[in-house]
């Protein structure tokens, strides 16, 4: 039986939802492993044991949570030399890529990054993702020893299983010049009134939008709706709305119950991030957005004028 | 103080997405400069104008991608290195890494910076794969940078606000867009960008061998798309009443 590592995230007081998902893929490959490196690991371990995790490779030593990417190389490193697994899961975010990059170039084995999904096929591993602007699904053999894959968040659902895994102390391998860029302070800026990933319903704004000065509007409707408002990558560029709204590849992945589009074209980028939504409403002045194409109602027309009375309408509803 | 500013040319992200009816992409799709690459040639003007020294743009591509090089050039960089090779065609991350790895050691410099990713893969796996082979510490996703005394220290973006990361020279910086707002090319400068250097180099000049990729090609499909649904043109209240009563049908009014 093949093994399975899982590259754990430690949040603030709890196991990061990624890593518990990489769970649930794990078990249906092999015999899953996970890995939890930094403060909390030890407590980490009995989650991660409940989803499944047979064994969890333990080190609580500070450094993993003071420096960036390379303790955790180190580390990781060493543990697949040591046990060498067939494959290793992380999540497709900021901490869990930066680690699998350098890993993989220290290893020399490469990677498939960005995947939907994958499989155990023909003594090896199969993985989907996205191509060509997510028309397209390639399935990639993974050549490399380990092999590596980095799976989208809530491309799996996380399930207990209620297992209890054998926690293994590991001695931090940390090289002397790893301790290198030090996180020297944490600042929180903006806490969200309703999180993004959890939901119901969203209003996400895009270029068609026209300026900040319009995202109101969004906030407005949200408000109404008891939901959460999101952009796409391009007006977080544009420096419109912070990094922490925006919904996408290399933004967050949701699945709400409702998602509302407002002068969102559609590209690649922003779909793959909500394109799981139980329904889809795009209101864009182009009736050839490639939104229009995947939204079950697309109002063609001026966002600026229908969303005011749409919150309205909103409003009126509610209040009886 | 030297800077390595590492550039890719891409699918012109403002231009239609052309597909042949056999499913590849049209050749005559417009190419530019990675709109997020701006960010990294204008934070490496800044530190340079801030500290003196020099910036160097390092691309891989095809023999046409000396046009972002240029452009770049024409912002105010100093010179250029283009690796191009038939045997880099279609390369993984990692070959891509190892390709601009070897090109950057031969300039020793004190900073590499990349965009946190492309614009057309958005998987941003070269930047960490290039710290690694070129043994230096990553802070990564800043949206903003100081250099002083030996360190570099960075503002790296959170979910829910900011670290502040530091570490000595020799570093490499990813910088996310909005870290500073790319300047205009001037005419002078699209001028002076004709006659900097922009030195070719291939795979056998930089001493490496195309290794195994990472991944085989099995199949590809169609994704599973979304049906369509119905497409109204709005006449003051037609789209209110058709978005109300889709939310009535999802029980969230």
């Amino acid at each position: 039986m093949a093994t399975i590592w899982v590259y754990a995230e430690l949040g603030p007081d709890k196991v990061a939802p990624i890593s518990l998902e990489l769970l649930a893929k794990a078990r249906e490959l092999g015999d899953a492993e996970a890995v939890a490196l930094g403060p909390g690991a030890g407590a980490a371990a009995a989650e991660l044991g409940k989803h499944g995790a047979k064994t969890v490779h333990v080190s609580e030593d500070q450094a993993f949570a003071d420096f960036i990417a390379e303790p955790a190389t180190d580390t990781l490193e060493a543990l697949v030399k040591q046990h060498s697994p067939d494959l290793l899961l992380f999540g497709f975010t900021t901490d869990s890529r930066e680690v699998a990059g350098r890993l993989a170039a220290r290893l020399g084995c490469g990677l498939i990054s960005n995947a939907l999904d994958v499989k155990a096929q023909d003594g090896g591993f199969v993985a989907r993702v996205p191509y060509f602007g997510g028309a397209k699904v390639a399935d990639y053999k993974a050549n490399g020893k380990p092999a590596i894959v980095l799976l989208r968040p809530k491309s799996v659902e996380a399930s207990e299983v209620g297992g209890e895994a054998k926690v293994e102390q590991v001695q931090a391998t940390i090289g002397a010049s790893s301790k290198r860029a030090r996180i020297l302070e944490r600042k929180v800026e903006a806490a969200e009134a309703v999180k993004l990933e959890d939901a119901g319903v969203i209003v996400s704004g895009g270029r068609g939008l026209g300026g900040p000065e319009n995202f109101p509007i969004l906030e407005d409707l949200a408000g109404a709706l008891g939901g959460a408002v999101g952009a796409s990558r391009a007006v977080v560029d544009a420096g419109w709305v912070p990094y922490s709204m925006q919904v996408g590849q290399t933004g967050k992945t949701v699945r709400p119950g409702v998602y509302i589009a407002v002068g969102i074209s559609g590209a690649m980028q922003h779909t793959v991030g909500m394109k799981g939504a139980k329904v889809i409403i795009a209101i864009n002045k182009d009736a050839e957005a490639p939104i229009m194409k995947m939204a079950d109602l697309g109002v063609v027309g001026d966002a600026l004028k229908i969303v005011p009375k749409l919150t309205e309408a909103v409003k009126a509803k509610k209040g009886k | 103080m030297k800077i390595v500013v590492t550039v890719k040319q891409v699918p012109d992200p403002n231009a239609t997405q052309g597909l042949e009816s056999d499913n590849t992409i049209a050749r005559d799709r417009e190419v530019v400069l990675d709109p997020g690459d701006e960010y990294g040639i204008e934070e490496g003007l800044l530190l340079k104008e801030a500290h003196e020294g020099e910036v160097v743009l390092v691309s891989m591509g095809p023999e046409r991608a000396r046009d972002a090089i240029r452009k770049g050039l024409s912002m105010g960089a100093d010179r250029g290195i283009l690796i191009t090779d038939e045997q880099l065609a279609g390369a993984d991350a990692l070959l891509t890494a190892k390709a601009l790895a070897a090109a950057i050691k031969t300039e020793s410099p004190d900073l590499v910076i990349c965009a946190t990713e492309s614009y057309d893969g958005s998987t941003g796996m070269v930047p960490p794969m290039l710290a690694e082979l070129l043994e230096m510490p990553q802070l990564t996703t800043a949206k903003k940078v100081e250099v002083s005394g030996g360190k570099v220290t960075i503002h790296r973006q959170t979910e829910d606000g900011y670290q502040v990361v530091e570490a000595e020279t020799p570093a490499l910086v990813t910088v996310t867009a909005g870290i500073a707002e790319p300047r205009y090319a001037s005419l002078k400068g699209i001028m002076a960008a004709r006659s900097k250097e922009v030195k070719q180099v291939g795979l056998a000049d930089l001493g490496i061998e195309k290794g195994t990729p990472a991944e085989t090609v099995l199949a590809v499909n169609d994704a599973e798309a979304r049906q369509a649904g119905e497409v109204v043109e709005d006449d003051g209240s037609v789209g209110v009443e058709k978005i109300m009563a889709v939310l009535q049908a999802a029980k969230v009014v």
